[in-house]
């Protein structure tokens, strides 16, 4: 017998490097376009150049008739194939669904519409063939502002959506009772806001493989995909009407996604409608400039906010009316993201009694707007975070003091927010809201602000706070899925977890990483909860043959849902392994004690099974307990009680230039609250990420459309994303306050630093120019806006 | 992002080169590429043939002796780094690191820099501000092109479609002469909303002898801002003096606007710009 060892460290909590970056930085990864299969052809897309026009006639001869041609398809040729589905409609009001046809049929929508596709022997051959197709179009009105969009005489998209308008949700109290509330607040406030549109840009672009199996009628689709049983079920059920079991989809290694790849896209069905129409593999991968056309945005909304206030900072009354851009068509989930994602939202960490929310989602002649990192929720931290700074500056209270003197307090939880969101689990907004004021040094901040502006400095400081809480891990199915909240489907999660015959343990999880780390996060916890070596487990995820069915991963939501299944699913195989125990042991189940991969009876920890002795002898299998089944695995399906709600607070410090309008960050100090931290290196890098994204949105990014519908934004010589000299060095802390919805008290950290940070920014900025009587900017805050708004005014 | 199908050709001499260019009219010298080719995967350039002079002798090497002489190959990346640059021309080392990323730097060429003539690139404006001339040489041998005349409308310039810029020469600096580029970068494709480069040469008088400033990234080329020049020579080189040719920087000009910056605020920019020039160019004199 070896002498007791010590209890070896856990890793649960351990900042270790990600296991899969080795693979992914250094080019040993296996993304979409490194996949090779014989025969493989090459599709290319025909797109429409203009954003709203009648298809008049589609001459492909020519492009026919070219060297390394296999075959040309149009609209046509695929009118007897569904439309994609809209599977996340807004709950409990009528939706006017128009979703895009794989190939546009008679009228195009928007710029980048794909109208025909060549299929060719290489990407090159393809490319020009497609540029050899002629199409001719009688151009239509075309209209890419939301606002605008829903005023009489405005072009109309479709038929079925009289004044572009996709739906109208509301949620809170009756306009009316807001109303009054509103009339009778002492300090008052109106403001319209702009939430920019943006494009997601994932390092990897999108793109599919289609490969059909005549001999068995079986397709396989490789597709760049955040959800990859959800992307088989809607092209086999909803769209090629293809039995679900003859399609296995395949996500490789994926190079980000930010939401942007949840959605089916045309090019999924297309591309397995075409291995079986050629015989041939076919592969689609759009380039950067399609990607920027013709992915889903995200954001775009306007919204007008009146606010009522007392003199003493408490808001007493919030009316929010939004129009949503949702675009040229319906993406897969885009109505739910602007209602039960934001609008359900809007009350931030603050307790509002009176509150009415007013959405109307809306099409142009634009790209689709779906979910983007944080997906509603930014879009609603900006609302209420804006009020905060606007009520401040009526009432002339700090910011700091307006937060505080509204934050839900941590007695209150659950706290029911009254506007149709799940209760928030568990939070301590102070604390947080002080660590980060402590952290940044706000008081003396606020004195060398008022000494620079007494001076005249010509550098202007600028502080902005960002008081956010976010909804992650979002389920439970009762919830979501029913009517009101209208997802029409489950949202749980599931993982399988096996110890083989060498006590070597494989995880199968629905979840799966498209670049946040579940391959070290999953393995820290199995390692940590049964025992095993982390060397020794492997998580297999990605594929619909072999891992069961998962929704995929967004909303923050893979650890805290797939992570308890997984969770879940090790602490059966304890109980089997106990129960194991007990028999080799000769002793009862409920004297074993289960430690650090271990079962021993209580008192006697020298003599002990190890896990992989009884992974051994459950596979071997001669010597079981009456009734006990062979191996030693198990499978959880975990639909969760409630969502959970991180929060924290953000500082961001600016300095603007008073004769130009550039803005330096200085500084930029994050507390988040996160719940427990499994591994608290990738916690960082999400909340990094998180924050670079959202400062750009207050600062760098907007996609802008001319009127006629052309993306002018549309490289990326022209839509600022950040370089790594354009983003400050992050100063991050958090506290941690666990959530009681999950065994491991986590909460979700994907997309806090985005829905934080772009407020947090956005103040600072407007911040600095307040004393100039600035209240409010839209973003992007470019220097030149700076620069109007701090000019003299004149007239 | 597929371009169109082109021929290629690696020549070892500049003759070879420009023989390939003679016999084939749309056909283009392909140098660090970071603008040719990306133009010609969204087929906005489609030649039929690459001519690269990446195995071409003699285009690369800066020399130093007296006037300056630098290969039309040389990288952004070898002028950044150069120790002797920065003796002699600390202003052409400092706007290399200014160019786009250590990417580009690392593969971007000076001579394509001039031969491109992008009106947002940063070296247009240094070589107009440096009285630079580049050598080109054709079939007809060879030519000195001062830049003033090589730069005639946005990505054109007065090369003729066979000329290869091998070189591109810098006079010695007379006197005391400090020098800075200022750029105001744009946020998505980092070259010049605005950039000025100037330099400056003082008498011994203490006054302004000579002054160069030129703009880039607000007109269709790069181009002098005589008026800002004009208001600095034969007055000493101070706060006033730098104020007053700020003033100016845009007269004469006509400048660009886009949806990120309006011409409007791109005349405010040159002014500022301009006396951050000036005052670093001032700073440098020592
Ligand atoms: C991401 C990115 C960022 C950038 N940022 C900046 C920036 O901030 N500032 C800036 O100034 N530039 C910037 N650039 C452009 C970069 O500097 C280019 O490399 C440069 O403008 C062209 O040099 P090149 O050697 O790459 O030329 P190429 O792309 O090879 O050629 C450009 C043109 O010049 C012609 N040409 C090249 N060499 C010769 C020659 N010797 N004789 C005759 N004709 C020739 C070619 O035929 C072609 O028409 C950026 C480029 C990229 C990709």
């Amino acid at each position: 017998m070896v002498a007791a060892q010590e209890a070896p460290a856990k890793l649960v909590g351990q900042p270790l490097k990600r296991r899969e970056d080795p693979r992914l930085i250094t080019g040993a990864g296996n993304f979409l376009d490194d996949v090779k299969l014989t025969g493989l052809c090459h599709a290319a897309v025909v797109r429409s150049p203009y954003a709203h026009a009648r298809i008049v006639g589609i001459d492909a001869e020519a492009a026919r008739r070219m060297p390394g041609v296999v075959a040309v398809f149009t609209g046509e040729d695929l009118a007897e194939v569904n439309p994609l589905p809209c599977a996340w409609q807004a709950g409990n009001v009528q939706n006017n669904v128009n979703t895009p046809r794989l190939l546009a049929l008679g009228e195009v929508h928007q710029v980048g519409d794909p109208v025909a596709v060549v299929v060719a022997e290489s990407a090159y051959l393809a490319t020009d063939a497609a540029a050899a197709v002629e199409v001719s179009y009688e151009e239509l009105p075309v209209v890419v502002d939301a606002r605008k969009a829903t005023e009489p005489g405005a072009p109309q998209l479709h038929d079925n959506a009289p004044n572009n308008v996709v739906m109208n949700w509301t949620c809170g109290k009756e306009a009316a009772e807001v109303d009054a509330a509103l009339a009778a607040a002492p300090v008052r406030v109106n403001q319209r806001v702009v939430n920019q549109r943006l494009i997601p840009t994932a390092m990897e672009p999108r793109g599919s493989i289609g490969r059909y199996d005549e001999g068995t009628g079986e397709y396989t689709l490789w597709a760049t995909s955040q959800a990859p049983h959800v992307h088989r079920l809607l092209t086999a059920a909803f769209v090629l009407g293809v039995p679900e079991q003859k399609i296995r989809v395949i996500a490789p290694n994926v190079g980000g996604g930010f939401g942007s790849k949840i959605f089916l896209y045309f090019d999924m069905p297309l591309v397995l409608w075409l291995s079986k129409q050629t015989g041939r593999p076919v592969k689609f991968f759009e380039d950067r400039s399609e990607n920027y056309l013709h992915t889903t945005h995200g954001r775009d909304h306007i919204t007008d906010i009146e606010v009522g206030a007392e003199p003493d900072g408490r808001i007493t009354a919030l009316k929010v009316k939004t129009w949503a851009n949702l675009g040229a068509y319906l993406s897969t989930i885009a109505p739910g993201i602007p209602t039960t994602l934001y609008g359900r939202m809007v009350a931030g960490c603050y307790k509002i009694p009176n509150i009415h929310v007013d959405v109307t989602g809306v099409y142009t002649n634009t790209a689709m707007v779906d979910a983007y990192r944080g997906a509603g929720r930014p879009e609603a931290a900006f609302v209420i975070e804006r009020v905060c700074d606007l009520v401040a500056a009526e009432t002339g209270l700090d910011p700091a003091e307006v937060r505080r003197r509204n934050f839900i307090q941590p007695e209150d939880f659950p706290y029911d927010s009254g506007i149709g969101m799940l209760p928030y689990d568990s939070g301590n907004y102070e604390l947080a809201l002080d660590r980060a004021m402590e952290n940044v040094g706000y008081a003396a901040l606020r004195q060398e602000q008022a000494a620079r502006r007494a001076n005249g400095s010509r550098k202007l400081l600028g502080v902005g706070l960002s008081s956010y809480v976010e909804v992650c891990g979002v389920a439970p199915s009762k919830w979501i899925g029913l009517a009101g909240e209208g997802w029409g489907a489950g949202l749980w999660e599931s993982a399988n977890v096996r110890v083989h015959l060498t006590g070597k343990t494989v995880v199968t999880t629905g979840s799966l990483p498209h670049g946040q780390g579940h391959e070290t996060t999953f393995a820290q916890l199995v390692a940590d909860e049964l025992g095993v070596p982390y060397d020794d487990i492997q998580i297999e995820h990605s594929d619909t043959q072999g891992t069961p069915f998962g929704f995929g991963s967004y909303g923050s939501r893979s650890l805290t849902v797939g992570g308890t299944a997984i969770y879940k699913s090790v602490a059966k195989v304890r109980e089997k392994a106990k129960e194991l125990a007990a028999h080799l042991l000769e002793a009862a189940p409920e004297d074993i004690v289960f430690e650090n991969g271990k079962a021993f009876v209580r008192g006697t920890p020298d003599a002990s099974k190890t896990i992989q002795d009884l992974a051994l002898a459950a596979h071997v299998a001669y010597d079981l307990p009456p009734g006990m089944e062979p191996t030693l695995e198990a499978t959880t399906f975990y639909d969760p009680p409630n969502c959970t709600f991180p929060f924290g607070t953000h500082v961001c410090v600016v300095e603007v230039d008073r004769d130009t309008g550039e803005i330096d960050l200085l500084r930029y100090v994050a507390v988040d609250d996160v719940g427990n931290v499994i591994n608290p290196l990738i916690v960082d890098g999400q909340v990094h990420g998180g924050i670079a994204q959202g400062l750009a949105q207050a600062l760098y990014e907007g996609a802008v459309y001319d009127d006629s519908g052309e993306l002018i934004t549309g490289t990326m010589n022209d839509y600022a994303i950040p370089r790594a000299r354009m983003v400050p060095t992050y100063e991050l802390d958090r506290t941690v306050t666990p959530s009681p919805v999950n065994p491991m008290g986590a909460k979700g950290a994907g997309e806090a630093g985005t829905i934080a940070s772009t407020p947090a920014v956005a103040n600072a900025v407007i911040d600095a120019l307040a004393h100039l009587g600035v209240r409010h900017l839209d973003m992007p805050l470019t220097p030149e806006k700076l620069w109007r708004a701090m000019a003299p005014k004149t007239g | 992002m597929f371009p169109n199908q082109f021929d290629y050709h690696r020549p070892t001499t500049v003759a070879e080169a420009v023989g390939v260019l003679q016999q084939n009219p749309d056909a283009k010298v392909l140098a660090g590429g970071h603008s040719l080719l990306p133009a010609m995967k969204l087929r906005l350039a489609a030649p039929s043939a690459l001519v690269d002079l990446s195995k071409v002798e003699g285009l690369t090497g800066i020399s130093t002796n007296g006037s300056v002489v630098i290969g039309a190959m040389t990288t952004y990346a070898e002028l950044r780094d150069s120790a002797a640059l920065k003796a002699a021309l600390p202003i052409v080392p400092e706007t290399a690191y200014h160019v786009g990323d250590p990417q580009v730097q690392a593969v971007g060429t000076l001579g394509g820099s001039l031969a491109h003539a992008d009106p947002s690139a940063d070296f247009t404006a240094v070589a107009l501000a440096l009285d630079a001339s580049v050598k080109a040489v054709g079939a007809d041998g060879d030519r000195t092109i001062p830049a003033e005349e090589l730069f005639v409308d946005l990505f054109t310039t007065s090369l003729a479609p066979d000329e290869v810029l091998t070189e591109i020469h810098i006079p010695a600096a007379t006197g005391r002469t400090g020098m800075a580029y200022e750029k105001f970068r744009h946020p998505a494709s980092g070259y010049a909303v605005v950039g000025v480069a100037a330099v400056v040469s003082v008498g011994v008088d203490g006054t302004v002898a000579q002054a160069r400033i030129a703009v880039t990234g607000a007109t269709s080329k790069a181009t002098r801002a005589t008026a800002a020049e004009q208001a600095l020579v034969g007055k000493p080189l101070s706060a006033d003096s730098i104020a007053a040719a700020a003033a100016v920087a845009n007269q004469g000009l006509e400048l660009n606007g886009d949806h990120y910056a309006s011409a409007e605020y791109r005349a405010h920019l040159l002014g500022v710009y301009t006396r951050r020039a000036l005052e670093r160019a001032a700073a440098s004199l020592g």
